[in-house]
């Protein structure tokens, strides 16, 4: 579903010789849940705006269901786009809009009609436990509660992975749980996960697969299978 | 129908910023419209001078009136002629009287002889035509002078020709500062709501859907500019009237129109620039 195959990423700006992203390979499963973790810089950022296509590797290939970096033109990627859930640590709001609102905005700006983006939007709240807020906006809202909008606004394109960059890097520890739990049932429904994270408590917690990186490269996969392909799909 | 909701939209939650968009437009468009209407005005008062341009033939003393009423048929069917006037002696001896003035007594009757006097068709003031008419009225027998201000005609063309490019270079020139000026503020636009782009990129917008609103907006705030840009110059022209006592031209209908779908595609274009550039920086 999602393979990096020798992939090395090195910046327009970076200075000469160093390296985002050193030569990567791994695969991940359908519906598999996924930590990348490692010290900053150590290329976990890189890795995911590679997966959406908003960087391009420097040399190797990034595969993602079906589209590859070697061939995807750029008015093509708002296609795989739409079928990617991303979340940020700064949640990303729009501050003029409601909770719903900001949820419906994914939808118009894919040209979803109109007559479906109400049912949509109030499934997607109910699936993180917000459907009581729908009407509220973003400064009236907690931390963990705004975090949870942004990924009602991920999920309600029925994405196959859902990309998080450090989802819970603004969140107290009981919003985190709160999010962490949210994540496992996205996971349970059947949507792959792929999250950064500094928190390594979160990481030990479960027995999700890691994958750690520093000074850009795979320092340990608890897949234990970092080069070898596995096509699932 | 959904780009021009979310221009409105746009409009509607940045009230101050539109506001100094279309006013920035609008200056911008006024500085081009006030020089618009200088250039016209100074066209038009060319245009008034260049119709006063005559070729006066002096007719023989002794010549039959019969005989100048013929040959000035003939002449009025030249292509070139609008109209031709015979001036007898005494109508040019009144003529002179009136234009000398207190040198008025200077003249005695029978002194001046009578004339034909043709004016030319607009096209066909310039300098070589004017003296390629002359040169066939001077076949004329009858005829024993001719006057037609051959250098002053010269000058004038010459100051037509200068108005001309100078025109057309100021007017490239307030273009230009108007479209830098329009960019400006349509990126101004772009990067208040570069934060919204960023989400619709994410979510899987189109380069298009995204492009589209801005593109309405850019040409709403160009025609809103436009309007009050040409109602500050008709303002302008109003209080030049007044205080200076000129009598001035204003656009027409055609021009006023021309105006605002100008304001309209600079908007346009400038927000294709704008949104274009921050889409391939982001």
């Amino acid at each position: 579903m999602i393979r990096f195959s020798a992939v090395t990423k090195i910046y327009p700006r970076a200075v000469a010789g160093s390296a985002a992203l050193h030569d990567v390979s791994f695969h991940v499963n359908k519906g598999e849940f996924v930590f990348l973790t490692g010290p900053s810089g150590a290329g976990k950022s890189t890795i995911l705006k590679l997966l959406y296509m908003d960087e391009r590797p420097t040399s190797g290939e990034v595969r993602i269901s079906g589209y590859t970096s070697k061939t995807l033109k750029r008015r093509d990627i708002p296609k795989l786009r739409r079928r990617l859930g991303i979340v940020f640590q700064d949640f990303r709001l729009l501050e003029d809009r409601t909770a719903e609102g900001n949820v419906a905005f994914a939808l118009e700006v894919i040209g979803t009609p109109k007559q479906h983006i109400p049912n949509k939007v109030a499934r997607a709240l109910t699936q993180v436990g917000l459907a009581s807020k729908a009407t509220a906006y973003p400064k009236e809202l907690s931390g963990g509660e705004q975090q949870r909008v942004a990924f009602a606004r991920a999920l309600v394109n029925d994405p196959f992975v859902l990309i998080a960059d450090e989802p819970t890097g603004n969140l107290d520890d009981r919003a985190t749980r709160g999010i962490f739990q949210l994540l496992r049932e996205i996971n349970a429904s059947g949507t792959a996960v792929l999250m950064a994270t500094h928190n390594l408590e979160l990481v030990r917690s479960s027995d999700f697969r890691c994958i750690e990186l520093n000074h850009g490269s795979i320092v340990f996969d608890s897949a234990d299978v970092p080069t070898v392909d596995i096509e699932a799909d | 129908m959904q780009s021009i909701n979310t221009a409105i939209t746009a409009f509607r939650r940045s009230p101050l910023l539109s506001a100094l968009s279309i006013t920035t437009i609008a200056f911008s468009l006024f500085a081009f419209g006030l020089f618009g209407l200088v250039a016209l005005n100074i066209r038009d008062a060319l245009q008034r001078v260049s119709e006063r341009v005559e070729i006066r033939a002096f007719v023989a003393d002794g010549t039959a009136m019969e005989k100048i009423a013929t040959v000035s048929d003939e002449i009025s069917k030249f292509p070139e002629v609008s109209r031709v006037d015979v001036v007898t002696p005494e109508q040019a001896l009144e003529r002179a009287r009136k234009e000398m003035g207190e040198f008025s007594d200077v003249f005695e009757a029978g002194f001046l002889p009578a004339s034909i006097d043709v004016r030319l068709k607009d096209g066909f003031r310039d300098p070589a035509t004017v003296k390629k008419v002359a040169d066939r009225l001077r076949e004329y027998e009858m005829v024993d002078d001719i006057r037609f201000g051959e250098e002053w005609i010269a000058q004038l063309y010459k100051l037509r020709n200068i108005a001309g490019v100078a025109g057309a270079a100021l007017g490239l020139a307030f273009a230009a500062v108007a479209i830098i000026i329009i960019g400006a503020t349509i990126r101004m636009a772009v990067l208040a709501r570069a934060r919204e782009i960023s989400i619709m990129r994410l979510v899987g917008a189109t380069d298009g859907f995204i492009r589209r609103p801005f593109l309405v907006e850019g040409a709403i705030k160009g025609v809103l500019g436009g309007v009050l840009a040409l109602l500050l110059t008709f303002f302008a022209m109003k209080l030049l009237e007044q205080y200076l006592h000129l009598e001035t031209a204003f656009f027409d209908r055609r021009l006023a129109t021309l105006g605002i779908l100008f304001g309209a595609l600079m908007g346009l274009l400038g927000s294709l620039v704008s949104v274009g550039r921050h889409l391939r920086q982001i």
